[in-house]
């Protein structure tokens, strides 16, 4: 099993090219307005899903290492359904899965239940996409997944809160 | 006795004679600990004679048992502070201790009685002790050889420190000295929970530090262990060193560091490259700016070669590729480093931007992409700052002149290129060239004015545009000629232009003239320029019938105010801009206000509430900063006009009527709403300025302020009655003025058609006396809580908790020289809050709310740490309160709790089941702001202690599922959030 800090093997990836962070979405009047819907858009996916997710290596969030781009995550609120491609930040990542797991443990925590999710690697990013892909779909191997307890520690430190 | 010199030591000894040569061990130290106590008591009062025989006596006790010594050793520290001690004893002293006493082996107590010996000797006997020579140095050296308590390292650290800074002999124990102190470094020390002696870990890095970096003596056994850490895995190791060799390179010299400057860098490189921390790499930016400076200070001495050069060499050659590399990985880094050591001194900034500049230029050509032009452009800005720290630089030597053109030439094509964050960082290049003196030539300096304000009307992107009228302000005061020559012109032309565009992008137009003219306003000959091109708009907008102009005399009055608050500083500029717009805005309303009177002509948007309103902030800013004779002068053609009609000083002459305010009759109505003019700038004065005819101004407000049936002008009037009072001196007049006032609201509260008025009257009156604690505002307060329980004014009452509480926007605050106690929101609340929470419980069910909401409001304003500190003692009371259906209250209840949540975990969890259950209640909240103070406060109670809580756990993730799907967006963030720490509580990898 593999387990993050000081101390563990050395890292796949040591030097990983860095993003910059997007700013904060500005609140915009409409938002600010009781009575009007706001539908749940791709940023808000995004935002308050994806941009705050470690990475199990680095002290950095998927975002700055580009793992989740706004571009690559898809809502659509009338038909309940989000998609969320990822990309490794290198093709022979190990981390894949365990980075898949916790983008959508995060989303099942933080969507309303109506939603069908898809997570899944970007075509052609990861030498070994299709089977973690099918590991990400299979709802049996998720649930499974989070009842070992060990890993469900590193899914919740990736998850915890910058300190 | 022996303090008050009834006995002698000598006697004391001759009495104590038996105990003190007793054989057994246990009495003999008894005896001495008893002389030991006495004498630190009383050691100033030893006559030298006695010193000596007890000095003599003490030092040959060292060699006794055990258990005496630790008695011992406080006996001779009472001796060390004597005055009386002849010369030559401390030596002896110090010599018996370092020879009979295995200073190690004693407890820490004593150990730090040693210490403290030789620390008073230091202070007092530097000489004395010096004459031993590397000596005692080497008996000290054995002293703290193998210490641990912190409390005495603290101390021995310290004596280190004087050692070397009062330069005492070290001898040959250079490194022994280094050894004993460098043993501790890094600093692995955690104190001991509950720890009473408040040692930090850091308070022993600061000292240690101080140690290692006081002497250039210990560099040649510092730097390689400096280095040996940095390599180390652990980030706190990596943090001292880099902090320590930073504070060694304030005292080092080239001879110092030479031999270790090749490590040092690849250490340093290796870090910047590869951390992950933004600390780590901040320090190290730090040491390298602290190693160049530290090179480039040193004096070179002819034969040796300068280190300084191939130091940068290195760096820039370690660095220099990476800027060029395609794939701009690691272009940050690079720069940085190179930034921290051009930052150095103004020898390695013409050394590294030599080099760098021309690359950088030539990169951006290099590159199509405006990502990665903007980021070129920023390390590209990144230098130009730095080049502002070193000023105005010989020219022939400046690299950056002779790059001038093609420095500009990338700038300006940043300006137009479509990505707004490349224009962003270029419009901040172009103020930082704009405040190198002598940069720009003439020629570009227009071009730059040109670009400017293009971008300030015509780029679509908002951010771009504020940031070009940005910059166009800062570089206004060093460019006034250029700017008020040819962007003002541009402007008024731009703004007076009716062209036929669609309705729609002329007026974004005519906002955006106005705002760069505010903007640009920075410099006196500018405003002089500004002023008259907004007024005139002002008049044109008032005569104009388009609909929709009541929002552009808004915005024209928003951009004098920025106007008036950008020239407040210059009192040349602040007098001018008064006296031409106050009398200006003034004549306008006055006209129209008598316009109106007589027949309804154009000009009525003038007199809206909103225009009024907006006008208020500008009289105020062009007010509160005039000097006492100006406003003086001011005052006294202002106050006649509105008792007296006088209007010979407005700038207009020909007025249809007459202008009496205060009048009565129902077509004065409009000309009454202008006393909002007379409250910006009457209660806008410097307190010392006097206002003529004071009392009956005073009398007609007040008249004006109860018997209006205007809600704005009564308000208005009764806000400019209490702008007044809380600036009126103490005294008769003040008691006379303030009874009438009392006399004229009780029977207008009690019952009549004007109640709300008397209403809004008492609360003014109220907060101007409550913020300077005058007495009657007790009462007054009280008359407020009385009407709490008033069914028809009691929501009214408690709302005016909150603007009794709350800090005004225009009259009654610091700003406008209002008499504001610091502390009165503590004192209104121990003075008060006992009397609501009693009100409460006596008060019957259909006015409850109105003390909760008072109470609530009170709270809301309240200093968050008085509030932690006094809000447990109403806990129950707003547990109450988060039932109560009025919204106002929740919310403010929610925000009370919250901070409580965060800070007394202890006391929220003995609630723990009604704080969950209510809040996710109010989850379901039919106002948004409620659900998302609920759902925060839902986030914070995971703060409590985890046991707590995981029983509710299950319950909470439930409900909280809802509200993912709530139609807000800003609710369903703070449910996101809330939900995902509730599922992290008690899991694993919290």
């Amino acid at each position: 099993m593999v387990g993050p800090g000081p101390g563990a093997a050395p890292l796949e990836n040591a030097n990983p090219l860095i993003y910059r962070r997007s700013g904060e979405r500005p609140v915009t009047a409409r938002e600010e307005d009781d009575e009007l819907p706001d539908a749940i858009d791709d940023r808000e996916i995004f935002d308050i899903l994806i941009r705050s997710i470690n990475d199990p290596e680095h002290p950095l969030t998927l975002e700055e290492l580009n793992v989740v781009e706004q571009v690559r995550v898809k809502v659509n609120d009338a038909e309940s359904t989000v998609s969320v491609e990822f990309t490794p930040t290198i093709p022979h990542c190990s981390m894949a899965t365990l980075i898949g797991l916790s983008i959508k443990v995060k989303l099942i925590r933080s969507l309303p239940e109506r939603f069908k999710l898809d997570v899944h690697i970007t075509p052609g990013t990861h030498a070994s996409e299709h089977a973690v892909n099918k590991q990400l779909a299979d709802k049996e191997r998720v649930a499974a997944a989070l009842e070992n307890s060990h890993l469900l520690e590193v899914v919740n430190q990736c998850l915890s809160a910058r300190s | 006795g022996v303090k008050d010199g009834r006995w002698t030591v000598l006697q004391l000894v001759e009495a104590l004679g038996f105990s003190l040569e007793n054989t057994d061990p246990r009495t003999r130290g008894r005896g001495i600990q008893l002389l030991s106590q006495v004498l630190l008591q009383c050691y100033s009062l030893l006559q030298e004679k006695e010193v000596l025989h007890l000095v003599l006596f003490y030092e040959s006790r060292l060699q006794d048992h055990h258990l005496v010594v630790p008695s011992v050793l406080q006996g001779l520290r009472a001796l060390s502070m004597c005055e009386m001690l002849s010369p030559g004893l401390a030596v002896s002293v110090l010599k018996a201790i370092f020879q009979e006493v295995h200073v190690q082996s004693l407890l820490q107590l004593d150990r730090h009685t040693v210490y403290s010996i030789i620390t008073n000797f230091m202070s007092t006997r530097e000489e004395e002790l010096k004459g031993l020579g590397a000596d005692f140095t080497f008996g000290f050296i054995q002293v703290m050889d193998g210490e641990k308590d912190p409390r005495n390292l603290l101390v021995a650290f310290q004596i280190v420190r004087d050692l070397i800074a009062k330069d005492y002999a070290l001898g040959p124990f250079v490194e022994e000295l280094f050894e004993v102190t460098s043993c501790y470094f890094p600093v692995d020390f955690t104190p001991p929970p509950n720890d009473p002696h408040g040692i930090q870990r850091e308070d022993l890095i600061l000292s240690l530090r101080a140690v290692l970096a006081s002497t250039p003596q210990f560099a040649e056994f510092l730097l390689p262990l400096l280095i040996e850490k940095l390599d180390s895995e652990l980030q706190s190791a990596k943090l001292d060193s880099l902090q320590t060799l930073s504070a060694c390179c304030a005292i080092y010299g080239q001879k110092e560091l030479q031999e270790f400057l090749p490590s040092l860098w690849s250490s340093l490189r290796r870090e910047v490259f590869q951390t992950a921390s933004e600390k780590i790499e901040t320090e190290c930016l730090a040491a390298l700016h602290a190693l160049s400076a530290c090179l480039s200070r040193s004096v070179l001495s002819s034969d040796s070669e300068d280190l300084l050069d191939s130091f940068l060499s290195s760096i820039l050659q370690d660095c220099r590729h990476h800027l060029c590399e395609p794939d701009m990985k690691l272009v940050w880094p690079s720069a940085k480093l190179l930034q921290a050591a051009a930052g150095a001194s103004l020898r390695t900034y013409h050394h590294i931007t030599r080099s760098i500049l021309p690359l950088l230029l030539e990169q951006y050509t290099k590159h199509t992409q405006s990502s990665q032009r903007r980021t070129i452009l920023e390390m590209l800005l990144g230098f130009l700052e730095l080049q502002q720290k070193w000023g105005h630089a010989e020219e022939d030597e400046s690299t950056l002149l002779l790059l001038q053109a093609p420095v500009c030439s990338v700038v300006f094509s940043a300006l137009t290129d479509p990505s707004v964050q490349l224009q962003l960082v270029g419009i901040k290049a172009l103020t930082v060239l704009g405040s190198l003196q002598g940069f720009l030539s003439s020629s570009d300096l227009e071009l730059v004015v040109d670009h400017l304000i293009r971008l300030a009307l015509h780029e679509e992107d908002s951010q771009s545009s504020e940031a070009a009228m940005e910059a166009a302000g800062s570089l206004a005061p060093t460019y006034p000629k250029v700017f008020s020559g040819r962007m003002v012109p541009r402007l008024e032309e731009e703004l007076q232009s009716e062209r036929e565009e669609s309705y729609h992008n002329h007026r974004s137009l005519q906002q955006r003239c106005l705002q760069a003219l505010a903007a640009v306003s920075t410099h006196t000959s500018i405003v002089r320029e500004t002023v008259p091109v907004l007024l005139q708009h002002l008049q044109k907008v008032q005569k104009g019938t388009e609909a929709g102009n009541t929002q552009d005399m808004v915005s024209v009055c928003q951009s004098l105010h920025r106007v008036a608050l950008q020239c407040q500083q210059d009192a040349e500029g602040c007098w001018y801009f008064h006296r031409t717009v106050v009398p200006c805005l003034l004549a306008m309303a006055v006209q129209a206000a008598m316009q109106e009177s007589t027949h309804t002509l154009p000009g009525k948007a003038l007199l809206e509430e909103e225009v009024l309103a907006a006008m208020i902030p500008v009289i105020s800013a062009a007010t509160t900063h005039l000097s006492p004779e100006l406003a003086a002068q001011s005052v006294s053609h202002v106050v006649p006009l509105f008792l007296d009609g006088e209007v010979s000083f407005l700038p207009q002459n020909s007025f249809p009527g007459s202008f009496q305010p205060f009048g009565d009759g129902e077509c004065l109505e409009a000309q009454r709403r202008l006393v909002a003019l007379l409250m910006a700038f009457v209660c806008s004065l410097p307190r010392d300025v006097a206002i003529p005819q004071q009392e009956w101004l005073l009398r007609e407000l007040l008249a004006l302020s109860c018997s209006c049936n205007c809600p704005f002008t009564a308000t208005t009037a009764a806000k400019c009655f209490a702008g007044l009072v809380n600036k009126h001196a103490a005294g008769q007049q003040l008691d006379e003025i303030l009874q009438l006032a009392v006399n004229k609201m009780e029977p207008a509260l009690a019952e009549g058609p004007r109640r709300t008025q008397a209403l809004t009257l008492l609360l003014w009156v109220t907060k101007a006396l409550v913020l300077r604690y005058h007495p009657l505002s007790s009462s007054l307060t009280d008359k407020l809580l009385g009407l709490l329980g008033d069914t028809e004014l009691g929501p009214a009452a408690a709302d005016g908790f909150s603007l009794l509480m709350a800090e005004s926007p225009d009259v009654l605050h610091k700003g406008c020289h209002a008499d504001v106690r610091i502390m009165f929101r503590q004192r209104f609340f121990t003075d008060n809050v006992p009397k609501l929470v009693q009100g409460f419980h006596r008060a019957g069910p259909d006015v409850k709310a109105n003390y909760l909401k008072g109470l609530s409001h009170v709270l809301n304003h309240l200093p968050k740490p008085v509030l932690v500190t006094e809000l447990p003692t109403l806990l129950s009371l707003l547990l109450e309160a988060l039932s109560c259906s009025d919204r106002v209250v929740q919310l403010s209840t929610l925000s009370c709790l919250h901070p409580l949540l965060l800070e007394a975990p202890q006391i929220m969890s003995l609630h723990v089941d009604t704080l969950v259950t209510k809040f996710l209640n109010l989850t379901s909240s039919p106002t948004m702001a409620v659900r998302i103070a609920a759902l925060r406060c839902a986030h914070a109670l995971t703060s409590l202690p985890t046991t707590v809580l995981l029983p509710y756990k299950g319950r909470v993730i439930r409900a909280l599922a809802k509200p993912l799907d709530d139609k807000k967006r800003l609710v369903r963030k703070e449910a996101v959030a809330a939900r995902g720490e509730w599922f992290l509580l008690g899991s694993p990898g919290r």
